[in-house]
């Protein structure tokens, strides 16, 4: 008998480490020991508990309550499953995972991320065995070819030409650092990795750092990611216990040490030579290419930087081949894909795909279609760097040419699913909102430029905008795309172009006629209320801050749109849904 | 060390020293440094300020100039509960400016605030990556998912009363 209680950082969120103490004071008296795992990536069912029965038998428990737990251990004690069947987790949400092909993913919420034997204990660390005993760097720089990996940061740039040009580069001290700074909003991809199987990245690491011939290893993690850090201090000290990190590892002449830098919070640190500044202990500012870091990084020393997904992926194509790797995919993009599926779907969690399968397959087949079966509007894809794809493209391929072709771009795996009711403008301010707030300032076009687009599409969206305002839009984006010094400012523009692209009936609805097609925008928007419905219970007119609502008591009430500040609260106390937003 | 005058004697610098002392000539620390200074101090005071850059052989201009680069750093003292709300795109799509608005009226302040009698820090940060819950929250580094208005007024209220 085994029992798991999955603790990613979502899971917690929902309650799971108050699950697994009322299922650890159950079975204190039992001697049956309950251990935990990461996320699963089934993030919309956490709380989740795992039952491995003595039949070997798997019993999923999901959405597990204090309650639920107790009817878990009643079912263990007495071996009688049937009494908590109802609490497991149903065919159709379990076709959420049946559906992938995991690889970097592949121990997930499987293994216990802080005990270091359940990763050697299903074939950790042999890959790393492997090539130090009997590869050479060419050996694995091509075994890395072969399988096609290109880097999961977003760039998509083949990771054996970067750690070829490492290796390459002359001198004795190099560093190989990964790039833990996740950034894009509604991204959690290397989160749920660092936090559900570090030594997967370690590994991977490890075997790039042999591949270029790097003594120190790196990691950057946000700040804002405390477990992660944590549990992979665990694993480094733990992997530093067996040999696998420090001195003469595994008796070869290779050394390599480990640690961790937590980020202090800048968007701009995921792009590479930022990351290098910060790093250093600076401001983190982009540096002119060239000099690649290949050649000339971390304290002007040949470096060479990847993403966590990138690594976690090393140690599985070393040890099944670049060949199993590169038949998944299409002709130009190899392997898998992790994404993050996020929004307005209702299945939301971690989705390893290979490349080649369509958006609509990841939305709907995976991820169950749309919450509340509202009308799929758009995906958000690559976060600011990205683009909105709309549902007449929802058959796109998902490789890195075709999802460029469309405007967005792969990106790091962010997918965030909208419906109906999210105003496409709305969304393009979102992101320069958040492009404008993080431009580092050290070039014109991303400094000035990011913040005169979100001058112009706040006006725009407070019911300000003037005719010409999309063309100024698009001339902006074209400079900014040109101009800018670093990947941060020539993506910026990407979300407002593909929403001008797909959506420019919304951009002029809000010029012209002053109105926000998905009735989202505040200033665009009149509240009413439905004579027929109203019973004039007063709720809303109590409720209201502005004290635009007037009307006798068992009387229809009425709103006066001049007073209105549109905050919505009428709305969310109307019991007989009398009002509704024009 | 301090000329303006600011009359925060009060802020014991022997604390640094452990830090200071376990980071001294190696290279590339300086977020490092503050990070843990922050971790004592729950902010970084204009006598930090100096004090780090005394000890790492750097302006106090270069010092600040990478302090405030960071959104993690703060240089006002923070209440006894520091709110995170998630600005993140999920966060955005599920209604987190609702949320923004609900805190905003509930404790009196804005981003960057806090309130009067000390009990609340409110800032708007970056996505928190627990994007299947939005809108989300963190108090303290406990995450508060599947907000809804009422939702986190009962939560304020709870931490008031507490």
């Amino acid at each position: 008998m085994k029992i798991t209680v999955g603790q990613g950082s979502c899971g917690i969120a929902a309650g799971a480490a108050k699950v697994l103490t009322k299922l650890e004071s159950f079975f204190a008296s039992e001697k049956i020991k309950v251990g935990i795992t990461g996320c699963i990536g089934m993030c919309w069912l956490e709380p989740i508990v795992d039952v491995t029965d003595d039949n070997n038998v798997l019993h999923r428990y999901v959405k597990v309550s204090e309650d639920v737990a107790a009817k878990i251990a009643q079912a263990v004690v007495s071996k009688d499953f049937s009494v908590a069947s109802e609490y497991e987790i149903s065919e159709d949400d379990n076709s959420f995972l049946t559906q992938q092909t995991r690889v970097a993913l592949r121990n997930c919420g499987l293994i216990d991320p802080e005990n270091i034997n359940e990763y050697i204990n299903i074939g950790g660390y042999s890959a790393l065995k492997k090539v130090v005993s009997s590869m050479s760097q060419n050996d694995v720089i091509n075994e890395i070819k072969v399988s096609g990996l290109a880097g999961r940061g977003g760039a998509g740039f083949p990771t054996w030409f970067k750690w070829n040009a490492a290796k390459q580069s002359a001198g004795d001290e190099k560093y190989l650092i990964c790039n833990a700074d996740e950034g894009d909003p509604g991204a959690f991809m290397d989160r749920a990795v660092i936090e559900s199987d570090p030594h997967s990245l370690i590994e991977g690491m490890l075997i790039g750092a042999y591949a270029i011939g790097a003594k120190e290893a790196v990691v950057y993690v946000r700040a804002e990611y405390p477990l992660a850090i944590i549990r992979l201090n665990k694993a480094i000290e733990q992997a530093r216990a067996m040999g696998f990190v420090g001195n003469n590892i595994l008796g070869s002449s290779f050394s390599c040490d480990f640690r961790i830098k937590a980020g202090a919070g800048a968007f701009v640190c995921g792009e590479e030579t930022a990351l290098i500044e910060s790093l250093e202990g600076s401001r983190g500012m982009p540096r002119l290419k060239p000099p690649f870091p290949a050649q000339e990084g971390y304290w002007h020393k040949p470096s060479n930087i990847n993403n966590v997904e990138t690594f976690a992926n090393v140690a599985w194509i070393i040890e099944n081949g670049g060949q199993a790797f590169s038949a998944m995919g299409t002709e130009d993009s190899k392997g898998t894909k992790v994404f993050a599926l996020t929004g307005k779907v209702k299945r939301g969690g971690l989705v390893e795909i290979p490349m080649g399968k369509t958006l609509r397959e990841v939305i709907f087949d995976i991820g169950g279609g749309i919450k509340n079966d509202m009308q799929f509007k758009a995906v958000q894809m690559g976060g600011p760097s990205g683009g909105c794809i709309p549902a007449e493209l929802l058959d796109t391929v998902i490789d890195y040419k075709k999802l460029g072709a469309t405007g967005a771009i792969m990106g790091s795996g962010g997918m965030v699913v909208m419906d109906e009711t999210t105003c496409m403008v709305g969304m393009a301010k979102f992101f320069l909102d958040f492009t404008a707030k993080e431009s580092c300032g050290k070039c014109v076009h991303c400094r000035i430029g990011t913040k005169r687009m979100q001058e112009i599409l706040t006006r725009i969206v407070e019911g300000e905008g003037k005719e010409g305002d999309i063309e100024l839009l698009e001339e902006l984006c074209e400079a900014i795309k040109d101009g800018a010094l670093c990947g941060l400012g020539q993506t910026a523009p990407n979300p407002v172009l593909t929403t001008i692209k797909y959506f420019r009936n919304e951009y002029e609805a809000h010029i012209s006629q002053k109105k926000c097609p998905a009735k989202e925008c505040s200033n665009l928007v009149i509240y009413e209320i439905d004579k027929d419905k109203c019973v004039g219970c007063t709720l809303c007119s109590k409720k209201c801050p502005a004290k635009a609502i007037s009307g006798e008591v068992k009387k229809a009430h009425s709103i006066d749109a001049d007073v209105c500040i549109r905050c919505g609260q009428c709305v969310n106390v109307c019991r007989f849904g009398a009002i509704s937003k024009k | 060390m301090c000329s303006c005058n600011c009359n925060t004697s009060n802020i014991d610098l022997t604390l640094l020293k452990p830090v200071l002392d376990k980071y001294a000539g190696v290279k590339g620390s300086l977020i490092t440094i503050l990070q843990n200074a922050q971790e004592i101090y729950g902010y970084l005071p204009t006598e930090v300020i100096y004090e780090v850059a005394n000890a790492t052989g750097n302006s106090p201009a270069k010092v600040l100039g990478v302090a405030t680069f960071y959104t993690q750093f703060r240089f006002k003292p923070v209440g006894k509960y520091l709110i995170l709300l998630c600005k993140g795109t999920a966060c955005h799509v599920n209604g987190s400016e609702m949320i923004a608005q609900t805190l905003k009226e509930t404790l009196g302040i804005g981003d960057g605030d806090t309130t009067d009698d000390g009990l609340f820090s409110l800032s708007f940060v970056a996505c928190l990556g627990c994007c299947s819950l939005s809108p989300v929250m963190m108090i303290n580094d406990e995450t508060y998912g599947n907000l809804t208005p009422d939702k986190v007024k009962k939560i304020i209220e709870e931490l008031r009363s507490r």
